[in-house]
């Protein structure tokens, strides 16, 4: 996850509080979503960026996992072509761990 | 019409590895934040010598010496099964840091480079001959005393250049308060300027081209060349042209983040087929920041740091001459400010678009270059097998558009896409490495229709937010169009006269009965 | 599984990859999902 991002998330929440934003992703790889994940909730497991040591416990998705929600022909001009592309169940599975594991409740 | 055609292609790769350490930014920013971190201790323990670089199966397939489709059957990872180590390729050359040192020496107009006697004496018979003058190779008698090139190190007025950790040179600062003239950024131009001069040498000497013929030449790297007045104010293209001593050629830079190769091509075709220049080169040399990008990840996964090399293209883009393989300018794609950033409308636009314009399918193109990462530098990196991607991106439209099935998205990959393989240099691998292997196939018969397409993240830049791309159609040469030169006037008269022959004719006849 | 009402009073902070699911790309999105978007921002590895 991008340094300057992590600054910005981790400036983000505390101004408005940890339990009010909620991190969005879009990354191509269930690796590195799953990474950025464990970053926003428990802090950097590769002690690089700001967020080292600092568990924020933020929400996060990954957009994929939110199809429900979306305006149908919204998604299907911005995101559905990449449901050919990427591994949307490797994904969405990796997201779930990474929520199970570090996330409280 | 005569479209304009590709007369030759040159690639070329410079083993970094010191510079790698003193100039990757993964490296540099490592060192301000953490300069005691496990991962900069362990780094030089990665670090890849020569020959293991110039065995790597990539890098002999970027400069010619096997095609990329040998790299989905060579045994993987394809650092740890060496292939014959050859220093010259059908498209360019592999050269060694040393070398590399010498040419930026002879590539330095402003006497910023200092090399060590001993260190410019151990090189000189060592330099890559072709093209490069007495003049040139007398730059390297230039020599300093290394305590001299010690202290100025010491006090950061010059960034030092290394050999295996020792010092052998440093690069001097042009300036010694404007930052974007310190020792730093003359280094990356340098860099950058040295390794698009090998690219174009390369291209001259494999192609038989007699450098006065080249009247122009379009640079496509991502480096900024100024002063604070004027930080981008650019021309690094004539600036290697003089070098390589094309003395009739001018020239400009083009800039696109990694979609600036495409647009090079784009406006060379568009210069020759307007009559304008005859022969146009579109170069670029390599980014010394982007060495190691990736590298603490291979640290971490036991790998070898793969970032180690500097690539560098030329093509030489010409009027047609009736056998080369010709640039389609009727059918090009190209990424609209309002077409969206969705890879939908990305692939839409850049790829989809021109090909319905012309009453073509996706699946009318035999071979897709889109960016040509080499997967084992980004996968263990997170970053995914880019070329794969943008294949099946385009595989997938194909199936939207209901051109192809989805169960024969797969099959559409690896007959249409290549393995990738270039060195993740930015601007490098976007499409252009495949232009030598697809001129060879066009040449041959043996496809029938190739598109290349170059994409930038223009976003890095902070001006916006937009992605961008353009793509091109190459296609054999169908034999040259001949203009016949006839006018209004004479057609008009050509007429006149077969109607008078006409009439004639039938008076006669009606005469005789 | 969460739901809209969940988004309407937070605060999205978009993390899209260039070689995923773009920036822009996700904002469309969550604009119809709900919730106020505060930046968005697009990764690029290579």
């Amino acid at each position: 996850m991008d340094m300057a991002n992590q600054a910005r998330i981790k400036e983000t929440a505390e101004k408005y509080g940890t339990d009010k934003v909620v991190v969005i992703l879009g990354g191509a790889e269930a690796e590195s979503a799953g990474l950025t994940a464990e970053t926003v909730i428990a802090g950097d497991p590769t002690y690089a960026g700001p967020l080292t040591n600092v568990a924020l416990g933020l929400a996060v998705y990954h957009i994929f996992e939110l199809k429900d929600l979306i305006d149908p022909q919204v998604y299907d001009e911005q995101i559905s072509m990449m449901e050919m592309v990427l591994d949307v169940e490797e994904i969405i599975n990796e997201m779930n761990n990474i929520r199970s594991q570090y996330q409280e409740g | 019409m005569n479209f304009p055609v590709i007369r030759g292609t040159a690639y070329v790769l410079v083993h970094a590895p010191d510079i790698l350490l003193g100039h990757g930014t993964t490296i540099t920013m490592e060192r301000l934040k953490n300069p005691d971190s496990e991962y900069l201790k362990a780094l030089p323990g990665h670090l890849r010598s020569f020959q293991e670089a110039v065995g790597y199966l990539p890098n002999q397939v970027y400069i010619g010496n096997a095609h990329p489709r040998q790299l989905a059957e060579h045994p993987s990872p394809w650092y740890q099964h060496p292939v014959e180590a050859k220093t010259q390729g059908k498209y360019g050359q592999i050269l060694g840091q040393a070398e590399f040192y010498g040419l930026m020496k002879i590539a330095d107009s402003f006497n910023l480079v200092e090399l060590s006697a001993e260190f410019a004496a151990s090189i000189k018979d060592r330099m890559p001959a072709a093209n490069l003058s007495p003049k040139h190779l007398a730059q390297l008698d230039k020599t300093r005393d290394l305590s001299e090139i010690i202290d100025m190190v010491g006090s950061h007025q010059a960034d030092g250049l290394y050999l295996n950790g020792q010092l052998v040179g440093c690069v001097r600062e042009a300036h010694d308060t404007d930052p974007n003239l310190s020792a730093h950024v003359v280094f990356e131009n340098l860099v950058c300027k040295a390794s698009g001069v090998l690219a174009l040498v390369n291209l001259l000497e494999r192609f038989q081209i007699d450098p006065k013929e080249i009247d122009y030449i379009i640079e496509t790297s991502e480096e900024a060349i100024g002063d604070m007045n004027q930080r981008g104010g650019g021309n690094l293209a004539k600036a290697i042209g003089e070098i390589a001593n094309c003395v009739n050629a001018s020239g400009a830079d083009i800039r696109g983040f990694c979609a600036g190769p495409a647009h090079g091509i784009l406006n060379a075709a568009a210069l020759v087929q307007a009559g304008i220049f005859k022969n146009v080169v579109v170069l670029a040399g390599g980014s010394s920041a982007k060495l190691g990008m990736n590298s603490r990840d291979h640290v971490n996964k036991q790998m070898p740091a793969l970032e180690d090399m500097i690539g560098g293209y030329a093509v030489l883009i010409s009027e047609n001459d009736g056998v080369n393989p010709v640039i389609r300018t009727d059918i090009v794609g190209k990424h609209k400010i309002g077409s969206g950033s969705s890879p939908q409308a990305v692939i839409q636009a850049i790829v989809a678009d021109p090909l319905e314009r012309n009453g073509l399918k996706i699946t009318d193109v035999d071979i897709f270059a889109p960016e040509l990462q080499n997967p084992e530098i980004t996968v263990p990196a997170g970053a995914g097998d880019v070329p794969l991607a943008n294949y099946k991106m385009i595989g997938a439209m194909a199936v939207k558009r209901g051109e192809l099935d989805k169960s024969e998205l797969a099959q559409f990959t690896s007959t249409r896409g290549m393995t990738g393989f270039a060195p993740t240099q930015g601007h490098i691998p976007s499409g252009v490495p495949l232009l030598g292997m697809i001129r060879d196939e066009l040449l041959e018969g043996r496809i029938k229709r190739a598109m290349v397409i170059g994409k930038g993240s223009l976003f890095l830049g902070r001006m916006t937010d937009l992605f961008d791309g353009i793509s091109l159609i190459l296609e054999p040469n169908q034999g040259l169009v001949r203009e016949t030169g006839l006018d209004l006037e004479e057609i008009k008269e050509h007429i006149r006269l077969a109607l008078a022959e006409a009439i004639e004719k039938a008076a006669d006849i009606l005469a005789r009965r | 599984m969460v739901d809209k009402a969940f988004f309407a009073d937070k605060k999205i902070c978009i993390l899209g990859d260039r070689d995923g699911i773009p920036g822009p790309a996700i904002a469309e999105c969550m604009q119809t999902v709900g919730g106020e978007i505060l930046f968005t921002s697009t990764e690029c590895f290579v």
